[in-house]
């Protein structure tokens, strides 16, 4: 496929498709008169009464600030947890098996207990929830990109007496950062998740929280408002850091297709 | 003049000795003798070249000197001090240039990067960089990434940042071994080239014999398993030197001759 193709058919599966579907959503239930399946213009009508902006402060930013606290705390913490053990055979040893435990409990079956334990169903409980399980991809990632580096560097480094501090934050980090980055988006999306479900399970304000009000009264054009802010949400995040890791290792991309890996 | 000229041999002061190295890894029945008991010297300003047969430890021994791999008996002295740890004074190219270079930022910080902890003023440290880079006629490029270049000019890089590191010693782990006969030619002459502007000893370790003979001012045949020095080989070919009228010479086909028959000797038979 030439560039000009690529592009036009690019633009066509982005756009044109999606516009597609909806217009059929629209003609469709416009049609068939379900409660459960509101028309299309009505859900959009719902969404700019509710988060545009008259609900946003009360329930949206609560949200957003939950994802971005909970999602930064499991980054930092996978990062610094990461290459101690990414660095350590000996750590590994002892830590994999934790790892692996914890990540294999879904989120549901710990919601209870983190409310239990922290004795709040406030922003504490929520974000310590959404930064346990989001610590794992990025945690994992750093683990296998810090053991992933090349040992000449690290011998070159070592040659020219560079510090072990400096090995670390000079070398290790940023060459495991593409790596750390796939992780990052993976832990990305699971914020969003783990945000509606924490909001869900129990809260006073969110937008988990509004779906579940509206699942509760019986609203069906707020809950598929809510719906779609919480599709765009997560869409919005990854594009935004898709365009922030372009930008951060776009010579990871140009090295990779230099070297013949 | 330059300095090895000038040398008188009386006046020759030792900087590095290598005294009854052996390295030796795992223990039992799955030891494995990477150097037997090495012993040779190099002496201020000198070019010694180190060949041996494949697999005979020339890596290991260059770590052990560069202070990245602890000796099992005997030991490395660099001017009257033993080495422990990679020392100041020295600085090392290996072969892998593309995995020796930092991918993610500049030719200019590759070559400053292990300037950061010198304690430079910022000025120098710029000047430096700069210098070292035009001495590898690498200028041009100092805001490309390294994988925008060629092969040689990633190995230019390396040495680049060695000069501008300013060692006293210059450690080189089969630099050119990875790239073609042509750029070969011209990294060696680079070589001989910053040598003498810099004044640095190099100690370079090649399987390469010709290249050895065409470098070096003595060159230290090892033998194998094993490992000791079989032969120290000196080379009195008038330098500057050149590629091909050097290699014309009688006394250099002379010299191959004697370090390839030596190397050979070494090699093991392939069954």
């Amino acid at each position: 496929m030439n560039g000009r193709a690529y592009r036009v058919t690019k633009i066509g599966a982005e756009i044109a498709v999606p516009l597609a579907i909806l217009l059929a959503w629209q003609l469709w239930t416009a049609h068939a008169q379900s409660q459960f399946f509101p028309r299309l213009s009505t859900i959009l009508v719902e969404f700019r009464d509710l988060w545009l902006f008259a609900q946003f402060g009360e329930h949206v930013v609560p949200s957003l600030e939950r994802v971005a606290l909970g999602f930064g705390i499991a980054v930092v913490a996978g990062i610094a947890l990461g290459i101690p053990i990414g660095l350590s055979r000996n750590l590994r040893l002892w830590a994999m098996p934790h790892i692996e435990w914890w990540r294999a409990v879904p989120p549901p079956a710990l919601l209870p207990i983190s409310i239990v334990l922290l004795h709040s169903i406030e922003n504490r409980q929520k974000i310590a929830f959404i930064a346990f399980f989001c610590v794992f991809p990025v945690l994992l990632n750093t683990i296998d990109g810090v053991r992933g580096i090349d040992p000449t560097l690290i011998e070159t480094a070592r040659a020219y007496g560079i510090p072990r501090r400096e090995r670390i934050w000079r070398l290790v980090l940023p060459a495991a950062s593409p790596q750390i980055a796939a992780g990052m988006r993976t832990s990305l999306s699971l914020a969003v998740i783990t945000m509606v479900l924490a909001e869900y399970f129990s809260s006073t304000n969110g937008v988990g929280y509004v779906l579940l009000i509206s699942k509760n009264t019986y609203q069906m054009a707020p809950m598929w408002a809510a719906i779609v802010l919480i599709g765009l949400l997560g869409y919005l995040a990854n594009v935004l850091f898709l365009i922030a890791e372009r930008r951060l290792l776009a010579w990871h991309r140009g090295w990779r297709a230099a070297e013949p890996l | 003049m330059a300095p090895w000229v000038a040398r008188s041999r009386a006046a020759v002061e030792v900087v590095l000795e290598i005294n009854h190295l052996a390295k030796w890894y795992g223990s039992g029945d799955k030891i494995v003798h990477a150097l037997a008991d090495v012993t040779f010297t190099v002496e201020e300003g000198e070019f010694v070249c180190v060949v041996g047969p494949s697999g005979c430890g020339k890596t290991t021994l260059l770590k052990c000197v560069a202070g990245l791999l602890r000796a099992s008996r005997g030991e490395v002295v660099l001017r009257g001090k033993r080495v422990t740890d990679p020392p100041e004074e020295m600085a090392v190219v290996f072969q892998e240039y593309g995995r020796s270079l930092m991918p993610w930022t500049s030719v200019r910080n590759n070559v400053l990067f292990p300037l950061r902890h010198k304690k430079l003023a910022k000025q120098e440290r710029q000047r430096l960089v700069a210098d070292s880079l035009a001495a590898v006629d690498l200028s041009r490029f100092d805001g490309h990434y390294p994988w925008q270049l060629s092969g040689g000019m990633q190995q230019r890089v390396a040495i680049a940042r060695a000069l501008a590191y300013q060692p006293s010693i210059l450690l080189m782990d089969e630099p050119f071994a990875s790239v073609d006969a042509q750029t070969r030619g011209d990294l060696e002459d680079l070589v001989l080239q910053v040598r003498d502007e810099y004044g640095i000893t190099i100690l370079f370790v090649t399987h390469d014999i010709d290249e050895s003979v065409y470098l070096a001012d003595r060159v230290v045949v090892l033998s194998n398993s094993p490992t000791n020095v079989k032969e120290v080989v000196p080379v009195s070919l008038a330098r500057p030197r050149d590629q091909i009228a050097t290699k014309e010479l009688p006394d250099f086909t002379h010299l191959r001759g004697h370090v390839a028959r030596l190397v050979r000797r070494e090699q093991i038979p392939v069954a």
